[in-house]
């Protein structure tokens, strides 16, 4: 397939998820937000805008910027409506490759995204609304596009993208840690059910912690999505070497991996930070290899004659 | 009729045009009968209602075109445009001809000009066009073919005779509404599709791949087919992906391709694949900076080489620009007679050559009647309406005219044919024109039945270009009649198979409700008991 398209491919998955991460996360903080004096509404909102990898342009940023940044910014890369709004630029110019089923979805989400109120009540249902639709898009891509390349390019952006967003969320703990139960953040990710079924009495941070971390058969764990992402990646370069591997993209990925699952500590709780910033460094320069190796458009437009 | 067409008479009389719904006196054409029967039934509320829905599923599949930078839905309207078989079979016999006659023109301009050494054209015609390439001249295109799509734009006059407005052997675009109009109409008046046979549309893509592969350079077995497309912000984007989409083919911007040693190839995620065939949309000006314009970012340098050299087809031919020429346009009955030796079956417009001393002239003491157009002009720019226009813009028109007399040419006022369009409250009659698509393989020239109607929503207004507030309508091509007898092909029947499987949930959840009922009933009973 052309590589432009591959990299569209790519990009839809890593925005649809981002989409459907940020909703998760805003729907569970707004809850915790709203309750807080105004003071510390405004401190809480702008380190919650830092950890999802945006700076407040004022000091004046309180509730009402978070939920534009986060939710409405068509502008931003980091809000919701700017990254569904990429996703389905994307899909338009990958339009003949996806299924028409995934590209409608992907519009109409679009087209749906100015009819929500803006207010925080509004947005509840919003970042609702935002759930049903990516979890639609995936879907939609799941059961109508060809398990083949593109669509392991679709996979792999969303389960770098995921691993990611798990670490965002684990890392908003830090921010709202006067209260942040782990309740809410195994709600975060939808979670919480699975999570009390593996675990049954042995409740609290360190186990929640370690079950969004770790956890080999929960979708939204770090090291389940690194090893979907291993196994695509895998899959679209399928030579086998006896030593090492020459695919930049594999070692980052599986070192990241590798990393979490073989580490043993006693005290996950204030290695937490350091963990997430390893991942999501690991999540760049492995989404940064990709693009050398498939979608690189480098090459300048020369024109090359006859071959003698 | 209901109140719908109320005063449609009156309006469709003002027109002086003719109808393609009513003849005069308000009777429904056979050809209408159902449709005229499908719109009675249907009160104002449904008739907006669907034209609602249509609309919204336009924007949702992103059937758009795009417009100074905004992604508009190509507006539809409700009620179709009915050609009776007949009248299709004159009208797919004349687009045959003309594009049979076209490519013998244009390989014979790029060859040998025998036109014009037998006197049919002159020589200063051809090569003045701004479309005439001379970087193409002297050879054959791998494959043979050089007008693989067209569209010839015709018109129906105030008698009702169909005439020839000007034909696109470029870039012809516009199929893509055909296909996504059909679509929407059988959910938009399903009532209409039943008793009749209308000549489907759907198999565009299927001629049109099977043509681009025969035309491959030869010696590949299995030639790749690509769309190429100048990219998202074209204003026919929408039909470069749907018709890659539908082909099965890659959509590739000229970025993604490397010309090398004559070959051109793409670049993918496995590497560099060689491309045989590409259906080209974009403008020959763009298409090779080597060749044409040097700045251009949208196309590939080395494409035109590789042409000659026959490492590749582009579709359509590069240079055919010189066949769209409004005033070879002109000549094109002369060159139907000189190459294929008939009679034009459908006519030209007249039109005032205003080389010629005596028709400018007699042009520039009319031009407030007449419709002056510029001869390399698309999409409805540079034109203009005698009756409509300004003193200032005739003037303005005339100055331009004296001092380029070769870059236009005018014709009388047509009075389009009419179709009842739905506007604010009622329907009204607007003008159409229709543009049927031919797919050339080389050895037959095959007519899509119908083609997109394009209409003028504004009242009174004749031009139907979408980028100046036109929209389209469905055009439905009827079958020839029933009397032919259709060949009632056996089918085998299907075995129902009765049993559906299923876990026997239900009888066991139901027994089991009705037991903890019972248990509830009993422990409720003990309880009684247990105070009393």
């Amino acid at each position: 397939m052309l590589s432009r398209i591959a990299e569209s491919l790519f990009w839809i998955g890593r925005y649809v998820e981002r989409a459907d991460g940020t909703a998760r996360i805003l729907d569970v903080h707004l809850e915790r937000l709203n309750h807080l004096p105004m003071e510390e509404q405004r401190s809480v909102a702008q380190e919650l805008l830092a950890v999802m990898g945006a700076r407040a342009q004022s000091d004046d940023f309180g509730l009402p910027e978070l939920l534009n940044a986060l939710a409405y910014d068509k502008q931003s890369a980091t809000s919701i409506a700017g990254s569904l709004g990429a996703a389905r630029e994307n899909a338009r110019r990958a339009r003949e490759t996806v299924s028409s089923g995934l590209w409608e979805s992907l519009n109409t989400t679009y087209y749906g995204l100015n009819q929500h109120r803006k207010d925080v009540v509004g947005t509840y249902r919003f970042c609702n609304w935002v759930l049903e639709r990516t979890a639609m898009v995936s879907g939609l891509a799941d059961t109508t596009v060809s398990h083949d390349e593109s669509w392991q390019f679709l996979v792999l952006g969303r389960s770098l993208e995921r691993a990611d967003m798990t670490a965002r969320m684990l890392s908003t703990r830090d921010v709202l840690s006067a209260g942040m139960s782990w309740v809410n953040m195994l709600r975060c990710a939808g979670a919480y059910e699975s999570f009390l079924r593996t675990r049954r009495a042995a409740f609290g941070d360190q186990h929640a912690a370690e079950f969004l971390l770790l956890d080999r058969l929960f979708p939204r764990s770090i090291v389940y999505a690194l090893r979907d992402a291993d196994e695509c990646l895998a899959k679209l370069d399928p030579s086998a070497q006896r030593v090492g591997f020459i695919n930049d993209a594999r070692r980052i990925v599986g070192q990241a991996r590798t990393f979490l699952e073989f580490h043993r500590t006693d005290d996950l709780m204030s290695e937490l930070p350091e963990h997430m910033e390893r991942v999501q460094k690991a999540v760049s320069q492995a989404s940064d290899a990709i693009s050398r190796k498939y979608f690189n458009q480098a090459d300048e437009l020369a024109w090359v004659g006859e071959v003698s | 009729m209901s109140d719908l067409f109320q005063e449609y008479s009156e309006a469709a009389g003002r027109t002086g045009a003719y109808d393609e719904m009513f003849a005069p006196g308000q009777q429904a054409r056979r050809s209408y009968g159902q449709v005229a029967l499908a719109l009675r039934e249907l009160s104002l509320a449904d008739v907006s209602a669907r034209a609602d829905s249509m609309a919204r599923t336009f924007l949702d599949r992103g059937v758009t075109f795009d417009f100074a930078g905004e992604e508009r839905p190509f507006p539809l309207d409700i009620v179709p445009r009915v050609i009776p078989a007949d009248e299709w079979s004159v009208l797919e016999r004349g687009v045959a001809q003309r594009v049979r006659a076209l490519e013998a023109f244009l390989n014979d301009v790029y060859d040998k000009m025998t036109v014009v050494s037998d006197g049919v054209i002159p020589r200063q015609l051809v090569t003045t066009s701004a479309h005439f390439h001379r970087q193409v001249h002297g050879f054959e295109p791998a494959g043979g073919v050089r007008v693989h799509i067209s569209g010839i734009d015709v018109v129906r006059d105030a008698e009702g005779t169909f005439r020839v407005l000007e034909d696109n052997v470029r870039v012809p675009s516009g199929v893509s509404y055909v296909l996504e109009n059909r679509r929407a109409m059988a959910k938009g008046l399903p009532e209409a599709f039943g008793q009749q046979l209308i000549r489907p549309v759907e198999e565009y893509p299927r001629r049109l791949l099977s043509a681009l592969r025969k035309t491959a350079p030869s010696g590949v077995d299995d030639p790749t087919v690509v769309v190429l497309t100048p990219g998202v912000f074209n204003s026919a984007y929408f039909e470069h992906t749907l018709l890659a989409g539908l082909m099965g083919v890659e959509l590739v911007e000229g970025r993604d391709l490397i010309c090398r040693g004559n070959r051109v190839y793409m670049r993918t995620t496995a590497g560099e694949q060689r491309v045989d065939v590409i259906y080209k949309r974009i403008d020959d000006e763009f298409l090779d900076p080597l060749q044409f314009r040097a700045d251009s970012m949208l196309g590939c340098p080395g494409l035109v080489n590789a042409a000659r050299a026959g490492g590749v087809t582009i579709a359509n031919a590069v240079g055919n620009g010189v066949a769209d020429d409004k005033l070879v346009y002109s000549y094109v009955p002369d060159l139907i007679r000189y190459y294929l030796n008939e009679e034009p079956v459908i006519a030209n417009v007249d039109t005032f050559r205003l080389e010629e001393k005596e028709a400018r002239e007699h042009v520039l003491d009319r031009l407030d009647e007449l419709v002056v157009k510029p001869v390399d002009g698309s999409g409805g720019k540079g034109l203009v309406i005698g009756p409509d226009a300004s003193r200032d813009e005739l003037d303005a028109l005339r100055k331009r005219i004296i001092a380029d007399p070769r870059g236009w040419i005018a014709q009388p006022v047509l009075q389009l044919s009419t179709v009842p369009t739905l506007s604010g409250d009622k329907f009204g009659p607007r003008h159409v024109d229709l543009r049927p698509f031919a797919v050339n393989d080389g050895e037959d020239v095959w007519v899509l039945p119908g083609g997109l109607t394009r209409v003028a929503l504004k009242e009174g207004s004749l031009i139907v270009n979408s980028s100046q507030g036109g929209g389209s309508k469905d055009t439905w091509v009827l079958a020839d009649s029933p009397q032919v007898p259709v060949e009632v092909i056996p089918r085998p029947t299907i075995a129902v198979r009765e049993r559906v499987s299923v876990w026997p949930v239900e009888s066991n959840w139901r027994d089991s409700q009705k037991e903890q009922q019972q248990q509830q009933q009993i422990s409720d009973a003990q309880e009684v008991t247990a105070n009393a």
